[in-house]
């Protein structure tokens, strides 16, 4: 699979702090890539590297193959966390103003203003100024000029923040169209949610260095602990917890289900398939509920900050 | 890719546009104006005013000193004692009443005059009445001594030295008076389109900081670049503004002299009191032709180059730093510390200005202020109309250009680190820190 962004050993000091150490992450074409990390982590400097604000150190970004260029501004869009929009200039004129600024011409970028205001329903809001939208408005236009000019890697940190959930919905599925028509996505958060829902690929960030990255299934897989989660209904519910408890390990489990009389986590030992576990389960008691846990990405991101 | 032509038109337009902007251009002449022709009529007003002093004279020795003007009647009393007199000054309501009381020798006259009022008179009256009375004085007594008023008046001469150059070039006071106003008023101008469209600057980076546009921006436009946008696309509307003042102002000043018939020229500042001043020693119906012949002098082709040059060099200097503190602080009222190092070279500059060049254009003081850079742009270019050397012009405009290069990589740095930090205090030592970056 070829990548579209590859950043190879980036570092970054800013005076005597590291920002960024030895930093390598590689965005496959078409992914959306999770870029995770606690507030301070160097997600930000690593984003703003890519966008040319600041230049590393060290190591190398390549875009496309090619050493990142001045000229790589167009092919990407970068929503910002922090992001604003002139107060007092008009919707109309500053979106034009901002393409024209990602090298797109001004009659080019009219009319695709025009298709986005058109499909986003905020064709009226041209004449407005931005400090009579509300903030969630606004964020709109944001999202509308940082895709405006088709970019090959968009960059979106915070994304959904501000917006209410029919909106961050809506935003949501954009994103996800923009996929299907080719752009490679980098996807900043803290909302484990919208990982789960989004990333293919995820690259965890902590402390300056790069502590996780692959596939999310890949990586799931790995921080799976073989353990499953049981409902059963029995007349002898005692009896045959006991008995569970003499053969495997368990856990205390809080699923909700209708009138499950035991509710444990299993957990089995890697000789043990699932099939030995249900077979046995069957034997002793009815079995409601057999669903093997899977790590969330909330889970792992946790785990792997407090390990590190 | 080259945003800079955007970047400036954007400035440009949304300065021009905004409507603060468009009411203090066509509010400030008129409140200017207004001003002015409220001074001027209240000087005149004052001016008008009729007075009359009753002068009564026991000796006899002042006969003829006091003339009439248009503003000051004396009434001379005669043969009326003191009380009588001063009833009679209250009953007429007269501007006061002057006492030579009786004395038998010159000598002893001069603690024998006094001046009686209802409130106390103005400084300029006494004066007045004190150097009349001095002048007939010292006339008697050189008569006195046996010196006639021929013999004084022959021996009054008046001196007007005609300056001349060693290359033959002959100038006058006027000269040097109508140098001083154009060396003046260029020196001026660049002092407060600086402190003026430089804070305008500031507060457009600000702007950008707290509206948080600024990351968006900068990822598409390299900060150099954005930078010179604003102060070139700012300063292009602080000219436009300027223009219209200036047309403004003309116009507005012809109008309101003509329609309220008051002559603006004669509200009087310092520098036309200079003027008043070569007048008098010129003669008056030399003078129009003198001022336009001083004004031929001028090395009008330098001055123009000068100007412009030393102007644009000057405003982007500063307008750099000013783009550098607006970079640094998160609002205005943290930019107080770092304003004070910007204004006192330019506070200087115009000190050095008034006080050294008009004193000796040509001196150490004045010379080694205008090759300064953060203070000759405005020196020099006061310097200028009296002739400096053109080595010494292009030396301190080099000097100009290379700090002007210096403190643009130096605002850049900081603007570079600095539009991105939110939420930090910024002190000498952390700006130190983003140099090194």
């Amino acid at each position: 699979m070829s990548h579209l962004l590859v950043a190879d050993s980036v570092s970054k000091n800013f005076g005597n702090f590291r920002a960024l150490n030895e930093v390598s992450i590689a965005v496959p074409k078409g992914s959306i890539f999770g870029l995770l990390g606690p507030n301070g982590a160097g997600k930000t400097t690593l984003i703003r590297i890519i966008n040319q604000i600041t230049m590393p150190d060290s190591g190398s970004v390549q875009l496309d193959g090619h050493a990142l260029r001045p000229e790589h501004i167009k092919d990407i869009g970068y929503l910002p966390e922090e992001r604003g929009l002139y107060k007092s200039m008009k919707v109309g004129e500053q979106a034009l103003y901002l393409a024209q600024l990602k090298g797109m011409s001004k009659s080019e970028a009219k009319s695709r203003l025009k298709y986005w205001f058109d499909k986003l329903e905020i064709g009226d809001w041209w004449n407005k100024k931005i400090q009579e939208l509300s903030k969630g408005q606004a964020q709109k236009i944001q999202f509308v000029v940082t895709v405006l000019h088709k970019p090959k890697l968009l960059i979106f940190d915070e994304p959904f923040s501000g917006f209410d959930p029919i909106n961050a919905n809506l935003i949501k599925d954009e994103i996800l169209q923009l996929r299907e028509e080719g752009a490679t996505v980098i996807f900043s958060t803290h909302r484990m949610e919208s990982v789960e829902e989004l990333c293919d690929h995820i690259a965890l960030i902590h402390k300056s260095n790069k502590v996780l990255d692959g596939k999310l299934t890949d990586i799931k897989r790995q921080y799976k602990t073989n353990t499953f989660e049981v409902g059963l209904q029995s007349g002898n519910s005692s009896t045959v917890v006991s008995e569970i408890k003499d053969k495997f390990q368990v856990l205390p489990a809080t699923f909700k289900n209708l009138n499950d009389d035991i509710k444990l986590n299993i957990k089995i030992n890697e000789n043990t398939s699932p099939n030995d576990l249900l077979s046995f389960l069957t034997s002793k008691a009815e079995v409601h509920h057999f669903v093997e846990v899977i790590p969330s990405a909330n889970d792992i991101f946790i785990q792997t900050v407090k390990n590190n | 890719m080259n945003h800079l032509p955007l970047i400036i038109k954007r400035e440009y337009l949304t300065k021009v546009k905004n409507k603060s902007f468009i009411i203090m251009t066509f509010l400030s002449p008129l409140i200017m104006i207004a001003l002015i022709a409220f001074v001027a009529y209240l000087s005149q007003v004052n001016n008008d005013k009729q007075r009359t002093i009753s002068v009564l004279d026991e000796t006899g020795y002042l006969d003829g000193v006091f003339k009439d003007t248009d503003n000051t009647k004396y009434s001379i009393l005669n043969a009326l004692d003191l009380e009588t007199a001063m009833t009679l000054v209250k009953e007429k309501e007269d501007y006061g009443l002057l006492h030579i009381a009786k004395v038998d020798s010159l000598d002893l006259l001069v603690d024998n005059v006094k001046f009686y009022s209802e409130d106390s008179p103005s400084l300029s009256v006494i004066s007045n009445l004190e150097g009349k009375i001095e002048r007939r004085l010292k006339q008697m007594k050189l008569r006195e001594d046996g010196v006639s008023i021929e013999m004084i008046k022959a021996s009054e001469v008046d001196i007007d030295i005609s300056q001349v150059s060693f290359e033959g070039e002959k100038s006058s006071k006027v000269d040097n008076v109508v140098k001083l106003a154009f060396g003046g008023m260029a020196g001026y101008l660049l002092f407060m389109f600086i402190i003026i469209y430089g804070n305008m600057i500031m507060r457009s980076v600000i702007e950008e900081k707290t509206s948080r546009i600024i990351e968006i921006i900068i990822s598409s436009v390299k900060p150099v670049q954005l930078m010179l946008g604003k102060i070139i696309g700012t300063s292009l509307a602080g000219i436009t503004q300027f223009v219209i003042w200036l047309i403004l102002g003309g116009v507005l000043m012809t109008v309101v002299s003509v329609i309220l018939g008051i002559d603006l020229s004669q509200a009087s500042t310092p520098q036309q009191e200079l003027v008043n001043q070569a007048i008098e020693a010129e003669g008056a119906q030399m003078m129009a032709e003198n001022i336009f012949l001083a004004i031929g002098n001028l090395p009008i082709l330098n001055l123009a180059f000068a100007f412009i040059l030393f102007f644009v060099g000057g405003y982007l200097l500063y307008s750099s730093l000013y783009a550098a503190i607006g970079a640094a602080v998160d609002n205005e009222t943290d930019t107080q510390q770092f304003m004070l190092p910007i204004l006192m070279p330019l506070i200087l500059a115009v000190y050095v200005g008034v006080f050294t060049v008009i004193e000796d254009p040509h001196g150490t003081v004045s010379t080694i202020f205008s090759f300064i850079p953060l203070t000759s742009p405005v020196v020099m270019l006061m310097r200028i109309p009296f002739g400096v050397p053109l080595w010494q012009q292009g030396l301190s405009l080099l000097m100009l250009i290379g700090t002007f290069m210096f403190t643009v990589w130096f605002a850049a740095k900081i603007y570079r680190v600095g539009i991105l930090m939110y939420g930090k205090k910024p002190s000498y030592k952390e700006l130190y820190k983003w140099i090194k970056y």
